[in-house]
C-alpha cells in the first residue's frame, strides 16, 4: 500500500452545519478499523479545509489517490464505509455519489483570487499557507519596497473597497500615509452583517493568513504599528481560526517585532463585535473599539485623518485585505487585467435565494448577471420565472430581468439603483412579492438603526409601517407617493450609510415593480400570492381526489370533505398558513 | 482666518470654526435641536443641514468645519422640506400634549412645529410608550417626550463627568436611561434638566406650579457658596417656584444640586426673618430689630476690645458670603477692630 491517499472534508461553517465533523470522524474511524492508520500513516491523510463555496452540496469530500481526485457531494457519515471500501481500497469511485456536470459549471465560470486557496489548504496550518507562497508577498514588500511604492502599487492595481462603497484602496491608504502621527492604526472590518452574506466569514475561516498578510502590507504602507480585526462574536469558528493564525504568525516572526527581518514592527488584536449591523459603518466601528456605544459620527474628519483614539486610521474590508497578498505576488498589472474598466479584479458573492446552486462564488468584475444566475447558479429553483436579484443586501436594490445582461461592477449597479454592497446576492422568482421583500429589508434596517439621527430612527419605522399596511391590505391611495417622498428624505437627511441606503429597497422595488404596489393598494391583491391578508385558498373540485392529506395538515380545522370526494375550505376558519397548498400532490389547492 | 460665503454673505471666522458657528456669527439663523455650543457637536437631529457647493448631499453645519472658499446655502426649498420632514417625524412619535405640558411656551419642539406649521402629520403611527415611574426625588422623566438629541447624556459625561445615563437599545426603541433601566440615582445636579429641549426632563418640585405667563424672572447670585453662580429665580405670586441659570453667565448656565434644587427653604415657615436677641442671661431668644441687634453687637465688641485689647477678638467668615462681603469683613476686623485674627471657613 504505497498509494498516497488524501481526503479533504469541507469544514467551513456550511460544511460543519451539514455534518462535516461527523464525516471526518467517520473517515478517521474507517481508516483505523481497516488497519490503514499504522501502515499508511504518512500516505493517508484526512484533511480539513475551509469553505469550498458550494454550500448547497455539503458535505463535500475530495478523495485523491495519487493525485487522482474525485469529489463527492451530500456525504453523510453512514456513506463513508462504502467510500473507503469501494473507492479507497477497491480503487473504484462511486459514480452515483460524485458531483455532476453542474458542479463543474459552478466552478468553471469562476475566477478565484481571494478564494483561490480556500478549500485547498488547511486554514489551521500555517505551513500549508507558506507552501502556497504565503507571506512571501509581505516579506518582499517589507524588505524591498518603500511604503510610498506600496501605496502606488495598490493604486495601480485598481483595487477598490470590497465592503460596498468601492472607494479606491490605494487612495485611502495615500490619505492616511500622508498624515504625520506618532501612531496609526489599520483595522480589518469583519463585521459582516447583511442578511444572507457570508463572504468575509468564509475568507477568514478558509484562509485567515491571507487577511493577516494583507493587513501587514497595509500597515507597512501607511506606517501603522497596531492592527485590529473587528469581527462579530457570532462567527465563533472564524474567531477561533483567526486566533490560531495570529498565534502561529507570531511564532513564525510574521507578526511582532522585526517582521521578516525588515525592522518593521506590527501586531494585530481581535475585537469582538456584539452583532450590531451599524458597527460595520467605520466611525461606529471605531467608537465600538474605543468602548463607546457603536454610533456613527459625521465625517469629516475622516478616519484616515482622525480615526481610532483620534489617530489616523485605515479601515479595510476582509476581502479587500485578502486580495493584497495575491496582488503583490502576481503584480498589480495582473490584477488590473482582471475585471472591467473601472472595477478591477474579482468579487466574491454569496449566492442565495431561489437559485439551484447556492453558495459562495468569486467572479471577475464585469461578468454579466445572466452568467452568474444561469451558468454558475444553475438557474432558478424549480425552473420558475426569474424576477429579480437583490444585491447589496438591505442597502441595495433589485436588478430585474431587463438588466440581466448588465455587466456587474460598481458603476453599473449604482446606475440602475442598486449597489455592489459587500456581496450578498439574493435571487427572487415569481413567487416573491416585491412589496414584501422591501418590507423584509426595512424590518432589518429599522431594527438595526442606532437611533442617533431622526430620519433613520423614525423615518425607517414609518416606511416600514406604510409597507406593512400595504401588505396587510390596508394600503391607502397616495401611499406610493408618500413612500417615495419619505424614502428620498431619509436618504438625503440621514447621518450615516445605514440611513442613506436603507430606503434603497423601497425606491428600487417601486421603480421596477410599481404595478405590484398598485395591485396591493387598489385591487387588494398580491400578484405573487405571498401577502397573507390578500390571498385566499380554495380547493379545485376537478383536481381534488379526496385523499384527505390537506384535511389532516390543516391546523385550523378549516377543511372538510368525505373520503374520495372533493374537499372544501371554510374561509372563515382558514388562517392562510398554506399547509394544504404545500402538502397537496395533485395541485388541487389554489392560492391567489 | 477662514473666509467663506454663506447665503451670499462673505464671512471671516477663525480656524476651527464650524459652518454653524460662522453662520450664527453673521446673524444667519439655522434651526437646531441637538446642538449646544457648550457641548461637542453631535449631528443627530439633522435640522442644521445646509448645502455646500460641490457636495452632493446636505451636511450638518454643526459638525462641518468651515473651510476657505466654501460656499454655503442655509435655506432652500429642499432644505426647508427636509427639515420639515424631520420635525414631522419627531411629532409623529410625540405625545403632543402641549396643553398640559410643563414646557409649553418654552419648548424647542413646539417652536419648530409652529415654525413649520405642522398641524397635520403624514406619518402618524406607533408611538413609544414608557412608564413614568422613576421614583427619584428630584428629576421628573417623561421619556415619551424625548427626542433623543443626546444633550442630557453628553452634559452628564462631558461637563459633569458623571455618566449616569446613556442611550440604550436600537432603532425606534432607542432610549436614554440609567444603567439597567433602574431609577435615576445620580448626583442630581440637574444639568440634564436645564439642557433638555422638550418636556422630557423637568424638576419634580416645579411641576404644576405655574405656566409661563404667570412667571416672573429675577436674576440673583446663588447664596450657597462663594462661586457666585448667577441664578434666575422664577416666581409666581410671592413664591419662588423654580431656579434656573442662563447660558450667558459666568457659570455658563451650569448649577449644582443645591443651587438648582435647594430653594425650598425660602418659603419655609420656620425660616428666620428677623434677628434674635437673648435679652437676659438664661432667657429665650427673642425677635429684635436690626438696629437693636447691631447696637448690641457693636457695644459688646467695643467693650471687649477696651477691656482686653483687639487681639481678644477674632472673626470667621463664611463661604456663603460673596467675595465683596468677605473683603468688607476682613477689612472691618483689620482696620476697624485692629486685629489680624480673621479667617474663612473655606480654609478648612
Amino acid at each position: 500500500m504505497s498509494k498516497e491517499i488524501l481526503v479533504n472534508v469541507c469544514m467551513g461553517t456550511g460544511g460543519i452545519a451539514a455534518g462535516g465533523v461527523e464525516v471526518m470522524e467517520a473517515f478517521k474511524a474507517g481508516f483505523a478499523d481497516a488497519g490503514m492508520d499504522a501502515s499508511v500513516e504518512k500516505h493517508c491523510a484526512v484533511h480539513q479545509v475551509g469553505c469550498r463555496g458550494f454550500c448547497a452540496r455539503d458535505v463535500l469530500v475530495d478523495v485523491a489517490i495519487d493525485g487522482n481526485r474525485a469529489t463527492y457531494q451530500y456525504i453523510k457519515p453512514d456513506m463513508v464505509p462504502r467510500i473507503i471500501e469501494e473507492h479507497v481500497k477497491g480503487g473504484a469511485p462511486i459514480a452515483e455519489w460524485m458531483v455532476g456536470d453542474d458542479y463543474h459549471s459552478f466552478h468553471d465560470r469562476q475566477v478565484k483570487v481571494v478564494l483561490s486557496d480556500c478549500g485547498r489548504i488547511n486554514p489551521e496550518d500555517i505551513d500549508e499557507y507558506i507552501s502556497v507562497d504565503g507571506y512571501k508577498a509581505a516579506a518582499r514588500v517589507l524588505n524591498e519596497m518603500s511604503p510610498a511604492d506600496t501605496v502606488e502599487a495598490v493604486k495601480k492595481s485598481g483595487l477598490r473597497g470590497r465592503g460596498g462603497a468601492g472607494f479606491p484602496t490605494g487612495v485611502k491608504w495615500g490619505f492616511c500615509a500622508a498624515n504625520k502621527s506618532d501612531r496609526k492604526y489599520i483595522i480589518c472590518n469583519a463585521d459582516e452583517g447583511d442578511p444572507g452574506a457570508f463572504m468575509d466569514r468564509s475568507v477568514i475561516e478558509g484562509n485567515p493568513h491571507a487577511v493577516i498578510e494583507g493587513m501587514t502590507i497595509g500597515a507597512y504602507a501607511i506606517g501603522a504599528d497596531t492592527g485590529y480585526v473587528y469581527i462579530r462574536a457570532e462567527y465563533p469558528l472564524a474567531v477561533e481560526r483567526l486566533k490560531k493564525a495570529l498565534a502561529d504568525a507570531r511564532a513564525h516572526g510574521f507578526l511582532g517585532q522585526d517582521i521578516h527581518g525588515s525592522g518593521f514592527n506590527f501586531d494585530i488584536k481581535i475585537k469582538l463585535g456584539a452583532g450590531a449591523f451599524v458597527c460595520g459603518e467605520e466611525t461606529a466601528l471605531i467608537a465600538s473599539i474605543e468602548g463607546e456605544r457603536g454610533m456613527p459620527r459625521a465625517k469629516p474628519p475622516f478616519p484616515a485623518n482622525k480615526g481610532l483614539w483620534g489617530k489616523p486610521t485605515v479601515i479595510n474590508n476582509v476581502e479587500t485585505l485578502a486580495n493584497l497578498p495575491y496582488i503583490f505576488r502576481r503584480g498589480p498589472e495582473w490584477f488590473a487585467s482582471l475585471g472591467s474598466e473601472k472595477s478591477k479584479g474579482t468579487k466574491v458573492f454569496a449566492l442565495t435565494g431561489k437559485i439551484k446552486n447556492t453558495g459562495l462564488i468569486e467572479v471577475p468584475m464585469g461578468i454579466p448577471l445572466k452568467e452568474i444566475i444561469y451558468d454558475i447558479g444553475g438557474g432558478i429553483e424549480g425552473d420558475r420565472l426569474f424576477k429579480a436579484v437583490q444585491t447589496g443586501g438591505p442597502s441595495g436594490g433589485c436588478i430585474t430581468a431587463e438588466h440581466i445582461d448588465l455587466p456587474v461592477d460598481y458603476e453599473n449597479l449604482v446606475k440602475i439603483g442598486s449597489m455592489m454592497g459587500s456581496g450578498g446576492m439574493v435571487v427572487l422568482d415569481e413567487t416573491d412579492c416585491m412589496v414584501n421583500i422591501a418590507k423584509f429589508f426595512l424590518e432589518f434596517t429599522q431594527a438595526e438603526s442606532c437611533g442617533k439621527c431622526v430620519p433613520c430612527r423614525i423615518g425607517t419605522k414609518r416606511l416600514l409601517e406604510i409597507l406593512t399596511r400595504i401588505t396587510e391590505g390596508n394600503g391607502r391611495p397616495g401611499d406610493i407617493e408618500l413612500l417615495l417622498s419619505l424614502a428620498n428624505d431619509v436618504k438625503d437627511a440621514s447621518l450615516c450609510g445605514l440611513g442613506m441606503s436603507a430606503p434603497n429597497p423601497v425606491l428600487s422595488t417601486i421603480r421596477y415593480f410599481r404595478h405590484e404596489y398598485e395591485a396591493h393598494i387598489h385591487d387588494k391583491r398580491c400578484p405573487a400570492a405571498v401577502c397573507r391578508a390578500l390571498i385566499t385558498f380554495m380547493i379545485l373540485d376537478d383536481k381534488c381526489k379526496g385523499c384527505g392529506v390537506c384535511l389532516r395538515a390543516c391546523p385550523a380545522g378549516a377543511i372538510t370533505g368525505e373520503k374520495k370526494k372533493p374537499h372544501s375550505i371554510d374561509r372563515a376558519k382558514c388562517v392562510k398558513c398554506g399547509a394544504c397548498f404545500d402538502v397537496c400532490k395533485f395541485k388541487a389547492v389554489l392560492k391567489e | 482666518m477662514i473666509n467663506l460665503t454663506i447665503d451670499g454673505k462673505t464671512i471671516s471666522v477663525s480656524d476651527g470654526a464650524t459652518v454653524l458657528e460662522a453662520a450664527r456669527a453673521a446673524g444667519i439663523e439655522i434651526p437646531t435641536l441637538c446642538h449646544d455650543p457648550r457641548l461637542k457637536p453631535y449631528g443627530g437631529c439633522r435640522l442644521c443641514i445646509v448645502e455646500i457647493a460641490g457636495v452632493p448631499r446636505p451636511v450638518t453645519s454643526c459638525t462641518t468645519p468651515a473651510t476657505d472658499g466654501m460656499t454655503v446655502t442655509t435655506s432652500s426649498e429642499r432644505l426647508f422640506n427636509l427639515r420639515r420632514t424631520v420635525v414631522e417625524l419627531l411629532l409623529s412619535d410625540h405625545p403632543n400634549d402641549c396643553m398640559v405640558c410643563e414646557r409649553a411656551g418654552d419648548c424647542s419642539l413646539q417652536e419648530l412645529a409652529y415654525f413649520y406649521g405642522l398641524r397635520e402629520n403624514r406619518f402618524w403611527g406607533e408611538r413609544r410608550r414608557y412608564p413614568k415611574q422613576d421614583m427619584n426625588p428630584v428629576i421628573k422623566r417623561d421619556m415619551e417626550k424625548c427626542v433623543l438629541c443626546g444633550k442630557c447624556v453628553r452634559v452628564c459625561d462631558e461637563v459633569q463627568g458623571v455618566g449616569a445615563i446613556d442611550l440604550a437599545y436600537r432603532g425606534f426603541g432607542a432610549k436614554v436611561c440609567p444603567p439597567f433601566e433602574k431609577d435615576l440615582d445620580c448626583e442630581f445636579c440637574g444639568q440634564c434638566v436645564s439642557i433638555c429641549p422638550t418636556g422630557a426632563l423637568s424638576g419634580r418640585m416645579w411641576a404644576g406650579k405655574g405656566r409661563q405667563k404667570d412667571v416672573k424672572e429675577t436674576e440673583t447670585v446663588c447664596p450657597y457658596c462663594g462661586c457666585g453662580c448667577v441664578l434666575t429665580l422664577h416666581t409666581a405670586g410671592n413664591r419662588v417656584i423654580r431656579v434656573s441659570s442662563k447660558v450667558d453667565t459666568p457659570n455658563e448656565g451650569w448649577l449644582c444640586p443645591k443651587g438648582r434644587f435647594g430653594y425650598e427653604f425660602i418659603n419655609r415657615p420656620d425660616r428666620l426673618t428677623t434677628p434674635l436677641v437673648r435679652r437676659e442671661k438664661g432667657g429665650a431668644l427673642e425677635p429684635a430689630s436690626w438696629d437693636e441687634a447691631l447696637d448690641l453687637v457693636a457695644a459688646r465688641l467695643g467693650a471687649i476690645k477696651d477691656a482686653h485689647g483687639p487681639d481678644a477678638l477674632g472673626g470667621l467668615a463664611s463661604a456663603r458670603c460673596t467675595n465683596e462681603e468677605n473683603y468688607a469683613f476682613q477689612k472691618f476686623f483689620r482696620a476697624g477692630i485692629g486685629t489680624n485674627n480673621v479667617d474663612h471657613c473655606a480654609r478648612y
